[in-house]
């Protein structure tokens, strides 16, 4: 019998079953994927917001505040990539002026420090690269970028060193509501647990709908396109350069990531189908294009990759955190941007109230620390010595655009919710990240995870179910 | 018969048309040197290919060692050169030259090893 | 640290052909640093034959290339360490390479040769919209995987791009079983050879088609299942209206190949915008004084053997320079107008003595009846009538000694294209 069941291994998800194995419960998290962060939590900007821009007094505004305020020790507990770098809120036209000094006001409002209002030469001086047309600009110095999929990985390894299983390529087919609490009926299995929390990403209305019948909120999957640039181009902007935002979102963005590279995006479109998430012709050159009107400078020709992610959003307009109607099932839903900012904080209340409801007693031997796969690419010659000298797989680079090697993906692997593809091995290690976009490494990772996994090549996949990477042997 | 073939010898890739009805006059035109006439008439004639592939190999360094025919083959043996090659397995060592299938097909060619495998 | 005359990095065509001439110069004190578990670098992969027909007179496939080479740097006892990959080149030339049995290692070399190739541009490159599933391979990527593993990168294949890897692989997975069931090019030409479509691709009947891309690629469960392609107009944007979907669970990319030029950027070597490989004296010293660069680093060559060519004077030359050091003091600029893309070398040293000096170039598009001229100061000094150019093949123009001596008194050289027909 499980104490807790968290449907969903996204951040929310994870960072919920991190806080709650503070406690002494048995706690199983579920995910139709390969892996944990496949959904929204691989697929987003990778931003920690300040928390200026939802309203005052709505959950976005209170969890947003509360979490980027969470972020930057918890990056160092749980050793994720995260650095504040600031961010600017680019106002191209006077008539904008207002919206500006309202942005500001709501964000004093919000609890957010360090906002002011720079003229645009100010804010050329500091990012030359910005357009000459921004007449103004919002300054959010506690703004920050973290690294979504390893933030996720990091809160799940941890996690699961605390007890937690992870039950993964394993999809929700049915909830039954029975005395003890829920019969959960997975792809492989069937559990019995006290609680449920709903933690499904853009599928939490119809996880949610399994137990009730009540239409207390509707998810709909909003794509948002994305371009990465080659990390030549990572000296474009330092800071995080948003438009002013629109009813859809906060517009698309220009900002450098944890690893160097320059990433351009959102767009935003409602999708009907919640496991779209193809680029389009169109989405990418009107990511592009709009971007360019931040940063004029921004070239085509240096684009590495692209991809979509699922934004899910809650048509009550906010996130949708607690206990439901149905007594024991929480959902956790429409945890939209600032979501992952969030996360930290929402966890941190999901928990706490879950585990009073389960009366729940503190571990003693709870570790709150995870140390990180070693970065080989971000030593100096002296610790890559050193580690080499510990393990001469970290002499054997595989990833050559990145600096990868093997000794950091056999770690990958063998880690507590490892890697169990190629996806999975990129994630956490970086290798194919780079510019050749694992063009030469895809064959030797192949190997390896055949090797640490006893698996035959053609059982090895891009990213779980039918993405088999080869089909056959040649005759 | 008219064939159209696009001459291999540079890359002007000379649209060549060739009337082979008579065969002791094979008539070509489009051709902008004499190389293009005499590819022309070996290609309605006479079409040949070196096939390459590869086999594996037991006991080597490397998992397969690359083959080719030692000389250019009838065309139409193609995939049946292939279906004896892919029937094949080399043994460690393997030296450059060596011979994999000897007489492929009945070709009167043999399939030789392109690269070497060390017994390990 | 230690301390070495001369380190080449990578142990494919070029670093050999570079190893072996600068020892054949009088140098001894030679190591190459090989990432890969054997030399010989992509030709391992390149079991085709055509190899080989300018330096050796007879058709090899590339592994027989790549030992004909091996071969040299063995008998002549050439250093070499596989499995060593070089993290970083300094711009006071000290080489920092990894390797498992070595850990980390640091030579200081009075001269180095980068000869690392180049790479695939991969999908995002191009930015090709759809789905981002399994299935979709640049054409190398298979080939390794095919012809090095033994697995089949899959059975229906559609394969963006004509280059000759493209065309090679077409018939490779035809040979292996799988269905090509088309090659779909950008541009209204094949950047590969004749010879390739007429072997690669009509021997086993799979169409080719000019002026049109892919536009987006479908997938279930995660492997792609079918690909969307259009016609392309005069702008190379796609025509929608002529889009068609091919079922197909493979998508091979043959879209060009990029210089890897990370190493010089570390050093701080200056590099072409239009290569993305250095620029380079006719030394093949880079502006790195000590450094030079040949083979597919410096620019994407249609033929291993001028690879050999050019990397055999890159080697000569990085052992002269050893012995004598640098004496350029003055230089020759060179440029491509009027069709031609660029020129290696981009600039003539007026000081050293070479009998002759080879110019490498590509054009921008395909011209027939065409004169490629050389002028030096805008006095045509060589000229050379050729029926075709295009961009996939490399010209080369050979100045002798006597140009040679009037190049060094001028001060600009241009080839460019004179009359033609598009």
């Amino acid at each position: 019998m499980n104490d807790v069941l968290i449907i969903g291994a996204g951040v929310v998800g994870c960072s919920i079953a991190r806080e709650l194995s503070v406690w002494n419960l048995r706690i199983t998290v579920v995910d139709k994927e390969n892996d944990v962060a496949m959904g929204t939590s691989k697929a987003n900007s990778g931003i920690a917001h300040a928390g200026f821009d939802a309203h005052t007094g709505t959950n976005k505004a209170i969890y947003n505040v509360l979490g980027a305020k969470m972020l930057p020790e918890l990056a160092r507990e749980l050793d994720f990539p995260y650095r504040q770098n600031g961010a600017f809120v680019l106002c191209f036209d006077e008539s904008g002026r207002p919206k500006l000094q309202e942005l500001l006001e709501q964000g004093i409002r919000n609890g957010v420090q360090g906002l002011s209002i720079l003229e645009g030469d100010q804010v050329r001086a500091i990012e030359p690269n910005v357009s000459d047309k921004v007449v103004a600009a919002l300054y959010a110095e506690t703004s920050g970028i973290v690294s979504p999929y390893e933030m996720t990985i990091a809160y799940a390894e941890n996690a699961a060193v605390n007890g937690v299983e992870f039950l993964l390529d394993n999809e929700v087919r049915g909830i039954k509501r029975v005395e003890s609490g829920f019969e959960v009926t997975l792809k492989d299995r069937t559990l019995l647990t006290k609680t449920v929390i709903n933690c499904a990403g853009v599928y939490a209305d119809a996880i949610y709908n399994m137990v009730s019948d009540k239409p207390l909120f509707e998810i709909v999957a909003r794509k948002g396109e994305y371009c990465l640039l080659d990390k030549k181009c990572g000296g474009l902007t330092d800071k995080t350069l948003f438009q002013l935002p629109t009813a859809m979102g906060k517009g698309v963005l220009v900002a450098p990531t944890t690893h160097g590279n320059i990433i351009v995006g959102p767009t935003a479109e409602d999708v009907p189908d919640k496991d779209d998430v193809d680029t389009t012709f169109d989405g990418l050159n009107k990511a592009f294009n709009t971007a360019s009107v931040s940063v004029p400078s921004l070239a085509r020709r240096n684009i590495i990759t692209q991809f979509a992610g699922l934004r899910a959003h809650a048509d009550v307009n906010d996130f949708v955190i607690g206990e439901s109607d149905v007594p024991c099932f929480y959902n956790v839903a429409g945890i939209e941007s600032p979501g992952l900012t969030s996360a930290p904080a929402i966890a941190v209340d999901v928990a706490k109230a879950v585990a009073e409801k389960l009366h729940a007693v503190k571990k003693d031997n709870f570790v709150a620390k995870r140390k990180g796969i070693p970065c080989f690419a971000k030593m100096s010659d002296s610790e890559r010595q050193q580690l080499i000298a510990t393990n001469p797989l970290y002499g054997r680079i595989v990833c050559r655009c990145e600096n990868v090697t093997e000794g950091e993906i056999v770690d990958s692997i063998r880690r507590p919710v490892g890697a169990r593809d190629l996806d999975g091995v990129k994630r956490r290690t970086r290798a194919g990240m780079g510019r050749c976009q694992m063009g030469f490494c895809t064959p030797r990772v192949m190997e390896i995870l055949c090797r640490e996994l006893g698996m035959e090549m053609t059982e090895i996949t891009k990213c779980g179910k039918g993405s088999h990477i080869v089909v056959g042997r040649t005759e | 018969m008219v064939k159209q073939l696009i001459c291999i010898n540079c890359p002007l890739g000379c649209h060549l048309e060739v009337d082979d009805s008579d065969k002791e006059n094979i008539k070509v035109t489009g051709n902008t040197c004499p190389r293009g006439k005499v590819y022309a008439i070996s290609e309605v004639t006479a079409p040949k290919r070196v096939v390459t592939g590869s086999v594996p190999v037991a006991n080597g360094d490397v998992l397969r060692v690359s083959v080719k025919t030692a000389s250019p083959i009838p065309k139409e043996k193609i995939f049946d050169c292939l279906r004896e090659i892919k029937a094949t397995r080399a043994v460690a060592p393997v030296h450059i030259g060596d011979v994999i299938c000897s007489n492929v097909c009945n070709t009167g060619v043999d399939v030789v090893a392109t690269r070497n495998a060390n017994k390990i | 640290m230690t301390y070495r005359n001369i380190v080449i990095v990578g142990g494919g065509p070029a670093g050999l052909a570079a190893a072996t001439a600068a020892y054949d110069a009088g140098e001894r004190d030679i190591v190459i640093l090989e990432r890969e578990e054997m030399l010989g670098g992509i030709l391992n992969q390149c079991i085709h034959n055509g190899f080989g027909l300018h330096t050796f007179k007879e058709e090899l496939t590339g592994p027989e290339y790549a030992a004909r080479f091996e071969q040299l740097v063995y008998d002549r006892g050439i250093e070499y360490r596989l499995g060593s990959t070089v993290i970083n080149v300094s711009a006071d030339k000290v080489v920092t390479y990894v390797s498992e049995k070595e850990g980390l290692q640091k030579i200081s070399a009075k001269a180095i040769v980068l000869t690392c190739g180049c790479r695939e541009r991969p999908r995002g490159g191009i930015n090709i919209a759809g789905a981002r599933a399994a299935g979709i391979f640049s054409a190398g990527t298979a080939q390794k995987l095919v012809n090095i593993d033994g697995y089949m990168p899959g059975k229906e294949v559609v394969i963006l791009g004509s280059g000759d890897i493209g065309l090679i692989m077409a018939r490779r997975m035809t040979f292996e079983g799988a269905k090509v069931k088309a090659v779909v090019e950008l541009m209204p030409y094949s950047s590969g050879l004749n010879r390739n479509i007429v072997q690669c691709l009509n021997d086993f009947n799979i169409p080719l088609m000019f002026s049109h891309t892919v536009v987006d690629i479908k997938a279930t469960d995660g492997r792609v299942s079918s690909v969307v392609i259009a016609a392309v107009d005069e702008r190379l944007q796609p025509v929608m209206s002529t889009a068609q979907e091919i079922t197909c669970d493979t998508l091979l990319l043959s879209v060009g190949l990029l210089p890897e030029n990370e190493l010089a950027g570390y050093a701080n070597v200056q590099l072409s915008p239009v290569t993305n490989g250095a620029v380079v004296d006719d030394q093949m010293m880079t502006d790195v004084e000590g450094i030079f660069e040949c083979g597919n680093v410096l620019h994407v060559h249609d033929l291993v053997d001028y690879v050999s060519e050019e990397a055999t004077h890159a080697g000569k030359c990085a052992a002269a320079y050893v012995k004598n050091g640098n004496t350029a003091t003055e230089y020759v600029p060179t440029c491509g107008t009027n069709g031609v893309r660029y020129v290696v070398p981009q600039k003539i040293r007026k000081d050293d003595n070479y009998e002759q000096i080879s110019l490498r170039m590509r054009v921008a598009n395909a011209f027939r009846n065409v004169e490629l001229a050389v002028l030096l100061d805008g006095e045509k000094i060589v000229s050379r009538r050729r029926p075709i150019v295009t961009p996939g093949e490399m010209e080369t123009v050979v100045l002798n000694s006597e140009l040679v001596k009037r190049v060094k008194q001028g001060g600009k050289l241009e080839v460019t294209l004179l009359g033609g027909t598009k």
